[in-house]
């Protein structure tokens, strides 16, 4: 790799032993992936995607401390990922004891941590750090020194940021030198489809599903998706951005994809079209028949596979300002049907802290509550994350929690009738 | 026994006997229980890894095709070093992905005790002829001996 004389001299030692390993590692990472120099982060933001103070990270925690007391540390601010603990959020005498004892022992200590490093702001905790409530919003052609798959892939895809799909303290390293290895995701022939995708469906298909069968499909390779636009009216407003976070979500858990192109949509795509097929790609098509059978390939691993939900999770990653109204909306109608006061399970609607002030200004919010759903901005993958939650009959129409965890995925409409009618 | 040759990710010399998972490992599923409740051995927590859950993974050659899952993989690797409960070493028939990359490379920087050697691009062949529990030599110029 071709470093600067700035580059070099950090590495050989000029700055100090501590950020000579820093730019070591860096570039080490660069190497593997065969990246010819180090590119200036431009991002306003970093985004962590650590954001627990979990036992068990407790070297990762020293480390950090380490860089701290070198005084090692960035300029640039970041968000992290949401808090793993909420009192709103129902959990029994058992659950809470290892919560609080075993599991986030260093909530406390890590968010004093993550301050002292340079948290934008002390509720700057979400996956979904890109929404205008949150304000890490970079611009096209940015590039980043994120982790978080769901919001790399978003960076890149939705907003056409630059970035690499990182890995937790490589995101805090990058910040630091100010520089990321150029490769992948920073370059054109890396943002190159690999896969056509054709939508052939009936109806719209249900974000979180598609993106799930397109992310098993090509796993870590970019694809061009055709026919989605007619289903989001052909263009990226409020509604789109809120799919494609879905969507994306989905294909970064269930595959490992970085970066997506929809025709008509995606800034890229708007501007390159199908320039940006790379050559050879390969084709899949998914219609109502290949949606049914990703569907129906997904393990129940509940114990009981009758059971009765106990909990009901909307909102990994957390859920937009329109989505918390729309569902609103969709909440009371199933109500009044059915001819029920509440919702007949335990439900959680996550969204960032931002989203949700913003929410709690609308007179959605007081019907929301009425509605008996508890509105929360904790990680529904750190709540389930533990023996104890895993035991749960807990549903969601999140394909990453179905994935990361024992929590069974519904679709939207399917969900709704189990709130709602408790069919 | 048959010789591989692959690309020195982080070198080292090891011998350990192989644990194999065809399917891509989750890093996260499959070392949080241990991290967290004292398990010494690493035992796979990932209840989907058919082939690895409920086995050992401290001490042993781990075979695999790459990983997957959440972005924490790479310092849950770091931890795993860290806190002396890695695999012996880490074989892959791909290419690294940059999660696992991220581990191997922040336990070969940062912890000076500790030796997690890393070798990619062992082919598919690789995977396809190891099988649990034989005995696994690698050496520093990336080659690796299984019988």
């Amino acid at each position: 790799m071709k470093l600067t004389e700035e580059q070099q001299a950090i590495l050989d030692g000029s700055q100090g032993e501590t950020l000579a390993k820093v730019m070591e590692t860096m570039v080490r990472y660069g190497e593997l992936f065969g990246a010819d120099s180090m590119e200036k982060i431009t991002g306003n933001y970093n985004h962590l995607v650590t954001s627990f103070g979990l036992k068990a990270l407790k070297p990762v925690y020293d480390l950090l401390d380490q860089l701290i007391e070198a005084g090692v540390v960035s300029k640039q601010k970041f968000s992290a990922d949401p808090r793993p603990m909420d009192k709103n959020v129902p959990s029994n005498f058992i659950q809470n004891f290892v919560f609080n004892n075993f599991m986030y022992t260093r909530q406390n200590e890590y968010e004093e941590q993550l301050r002292k490093l340079g948290l934008m702001d002390r509720d700057a905790f979400t996956r979904t750090c890109y929404m205008d409530e949150v304000g890490n919003t970079p611009k096209k052609g940015e590039v980043l020194s994120w982790s978080e798959s769901s919001a790399v892939v978003y960076a890149n895809s939705v907003l056409g940021a630059r970035c690499n799909r990182n890995s937790g303290i490589i995101d805090v390293m990058g910040s630091i030198v100010g520089y990321v290895p150029r490769f992948g995701f920073l370059t054109d022939e890396g943002r190159k489809a690999k896969w056509i995708v054709e939508i052939r469906t009936s109806k719209k298909p249900e974000a979180q599903l598609l993106g799930s069968a397109v992310g098993m499909k090509v796993m870590e390779d970019v694809p061009y998706i055709v026919g989605l636009d007619k289903w989001l009216d052909g263009k990226l407003d409020d509604n789109a951005k809120t799919y494609l976070k879905d969507f994306g979500a989905a294909t970064a858990s269930n595959g490992a994809v970085g970066l997506y192109h929809v025709e008509g949509i995606t800034p890229e795509a708007v501007e390159q079209g199908r320039a940006l097929i790379g050559e050879g790609a390969k084709t899949y098509v998914i219609d109502d028949a290949e949606l049914q059978r990703v569907y129906d390939s997904y393990p129940v691993i509940w114990k009981n596979k009758d059971a009765r939900p106990k909990l009901c999770f909307m909102g990994c990653p957390h859920m937009s300002l329109e989505q918390l109204k729309s569902w609103t909306g969709k909440l009371e109608n199933g109500l009044k049907e059915s001819g029920n006061a509440k919702v007949l399970v335990s439900t959680v609607f996550t969204a960032s802290p931002g989203v949700i002030k913003e929410f709690r200004k609308t007179d959605y919010a007081a019907r929301l509550e009425k509605t008996g759903v508890i509105l929360s901005y904790i990680c529904p993958l750190m709540y389930m994350n533990n023996p104890l939650s895993e035991k749960m009959p807990v549903i969601t129409s999140s394909n990453k929690l179905r994935t990361y965890t024992s929590a069974r995925y519904y679709t939207d409409d399917e969900i709704l009738n189990q709130l709602t009618k408790g069919e | 026994m048959k010789t591989f040759k692959g690309r020195v990710v982080s070198k080292g010399n090891v011998s350990a006997p192989a644990l194999v998972s065809h399917e891509g490992l989750n890093t996260l599923a499959s070392f949080q229980k241990a991290l967290q409740f004292g398990d010494k051995k690493a035992t796979c927590g990932d209840q989907n890894n058919k082939d690895l859950y409920g086995k050992q993974m401290a001490g042993k050659a781990l075979c695999l095709p790459r990983t997957i899952g959440s972005t924490t993989g790479g310092l849950v690797l770091y931890c795993a070093a860290s806190m002396h409960r890695q695999p012996a070493c880490m074989l892959f028939s791909e290419p690294i992905d940059s999660l696992a990359a991220a581990g191997a490379i922040l336990a070969d920087v940062w912890l000076r005790d500790v030796t997690m050697p890393v070798i990619d691009s062992l082919g598919e062949a690789f995977l396809a002829y190891v099988k649990d529990d034989m005995k696994i030599t690698i050496k520093e110029d990336g080659t690796v001996e299984v019988e």
